[in-house]
């Protein structure tokens, strides 16, 4: 689904992530850790080419990253679900809209009633209507899973969701994205948080990349 | 979403308009600025097109038209009146030659002296109008002709004060259009601004959109369709106002006979309706010209 090849990234001489060779296969579930400026999210922004590999190369279902277009990019990123940390609203949009945002782009008509229930899943429906700076850390964090969630994305890419919201909220965040991972989807969340992958252990069979000194170290084993 | 540009003025944005958020001060700036762009651009018009006329009128109706004037003393102003008639009957390309009454040259100076000239108090010299053929006269050999046959007779044949007077409409008319060229470069770079500044406050908007799929056409669509808005309703406000301030002018025949009107004559009153067409062209161009610069420096 998502393969590095030997891949890398570098910026202004500095070279922040190198030889990189992993497979993200579809159905995985893979946890990202690393101590911060390891280089977590721009291993995510690798994954759906917001930055694009230096050296080696990046193939997202079966296309190579440095061979896409812009409109092939555009429609790549319809086909992965990204939490970003700090969510990525648009301020003057509701909730509703900004969840909706990802079918407006593609010209896609929404279903008012899927709408509600993927807001009633994450927990927001009292807040549909409520604009993006009247919402609470944790309701951010889980409106920005309904909207990756909306187009019915196959990978499913959660950069620190569990940053900024307590613990009760962590584990709900979680719970969210294992049940995503049981319909199929490829789910990798960034995190520095280790409570949270043990919480995981009980739940889901996960993987666990660990960035360390620019490069991935994939722990192998189950948790 | 509804955007109100001015007070009276709103539109409807489509999905791809909506997710920019509405700039309030610098859209009525945009379209207050078209606007007067606009109003200027009707007076260019009017300036080019009168000044059009000018030149035409000047350059074919008096183009074969001569006059002949005869001063002499008054028991010779007759026979050297006949004698040149005689002489005009008889040059090759002169298809009329006709003397003037008293009242056509009261008409003349009417302009300049008012209607109460008692002419019978001045010594008036006489007026023979000659209209030539397509081919024309000779304007030197009539001259040395009349001079033998009719000493008191001068041949004006208008070229002298013509020509410059037809080159200097033809000047303005060329500066009109060379205003109108230039009122639409301005109005190309203001938008150009404009959007470029729209783009620029709305860089992490359209990071989001791109980040959650929008191609660069529809991130472009949002602002192309609002600064072409903008650019076509502000023409229009200024069209309209530019064409009553043109229309409110005194006409030609009140300000006086010689004089041609600034304005539109007839049919020519479609041409300043082109102007917010044009506007929105302009905006429609720089505006997707502008978006295109700017996402291209997006991933």
């Amino acid at each position: 689904m998502i393969e590095f090849h030997d891949a890398g990234y570098g910026y202004g001489g500095r070279e922040l992530l190198t030889e990189m060779s992993l497979t993200l296969a579809p159905g995985s579930f893979h946890f990202l850790t690393g101590p911060s400026g390891a280089g977590k999210t721009t291993f995510l922004k690798l994954c759906y080419r917001e930055l694009q590999a230096t050296a080696g190369r990046v193939t997202i279902f079966g296309e190579d990253t440095r061979e896409m277009g812009r409109d092939e990019v555009a429609n790549l990123r319809r086909k992965i679900g990204v939490v970003h940390q700090d969510c990525q609203f648009l301020d003057h949009l509701n909730l509703t809209e900004n969840v909706a945002l990802p079918l407006s782009v593609a010209g896609r008509e929404r279903d008012d009633q899927d709408l509600s229930d993927l807001l009633n899943w994450v927990g927001l429906s009292e807040q549909a209507k409520a604009l993006p700076p009247e919402l609470s850390g944790g309701e951010r964090q889980r409106a920005a899973l309904a909207r990756a969630v909306i187009m019915s994305p196959d990978v499913i890419l959660a950069d620190e969701p569990t940053g900024n919201v307590d613990w009760d909220m962590s584990l709900r965040l979680l719970q969210l994205l294992i049940e995503l991972n049981r319909m199929g989807k490829t789910v990798v969340i960034a995190t520095h948080d280790l409570h949270l992958i043990r919480q995981a252990k009980s739940h889901v069979q996960a993987r666990v990349l660990r960035i360390s000194n620019r490069r991935i170290q994939q722990s192998g084993a189950d948790l | 979403m509804r955007t109100i540009l001015l007070p009276f003025l709103t539109f409807s944005e489509s999905a791809s308009g909506r997710v920019v958020p509405p700039s309030g001060f610098t859209a009525q700036l945009t379209v207050i600025t078209a606007a007067a762009m606009a109003f200027l651009a009707v007076f260019a018009l009017a300036l080019s097109m009168a000044t059009g006329r000018l030149a035409d009128r000047w350059g074919t109706e008096l183009a074969r038209g001569s006059t002949v004037r005869i001063s002499a003393p008054e028991d010779q102003i007759e026979a050297q009146v006949a004698a040149a008639l005689k002489v005009l009957e008889t040059t090759p390309g002169v298809a009329e030659a006709r003397l003037l009454s008293k009242d056509e040259e009261t008409a003349l100076l009417e302009p300049w002296f008012g209607p109460s000239l008692p002419l019978d108090d001045l010594a008036l010299p006489a007026l023979i109008d000659v209209q030539e053929t397509s081919e024309g006269f000779d304007a030197e050999g009539l001259r040395l002709r009349l001079a033998g046959e009719a000493p008191g007779a001068v041949l004006d044949d208008h070229s002298r004060w013509r020509r410059p007077l037809v080159r200097a409409a033809e000047r303005i008319r060329l500066l009109g259009v060379i205003s109108l060229v230039l009122i639409t470069g301005v109005t190309a770079g203001m938008i150009t601004l404009a959007a470029n500044a729209a783009l620029a406050a709305n860089a992490q908007v359209i990071r989001t959109l791109r980040l959650v799929g929008a191609t660069d056409r529809f991130v472009a669509r949002a602002f192309v369709n609002r600064f072409t808005f903008r650019g076509f309703s502000g023409a229009l406000i200024g069209t309209f106002f530019g064409m009553v301030a043109i229309a409110l002018l005194p006409n030609a025949d009140e300000a006086g006979s010689f004089l041609t009107g600034l304005g539109f004559a007839g049919p020519e009153w479609l041409w300043p309706m082109l102007i917010p067409v044009l506007a929105a062209l302009v905006a429609y161009v720089a505006t997707r010209i502008a978006a295109a610069q700017t996402l291209r420096r997006l991933m």
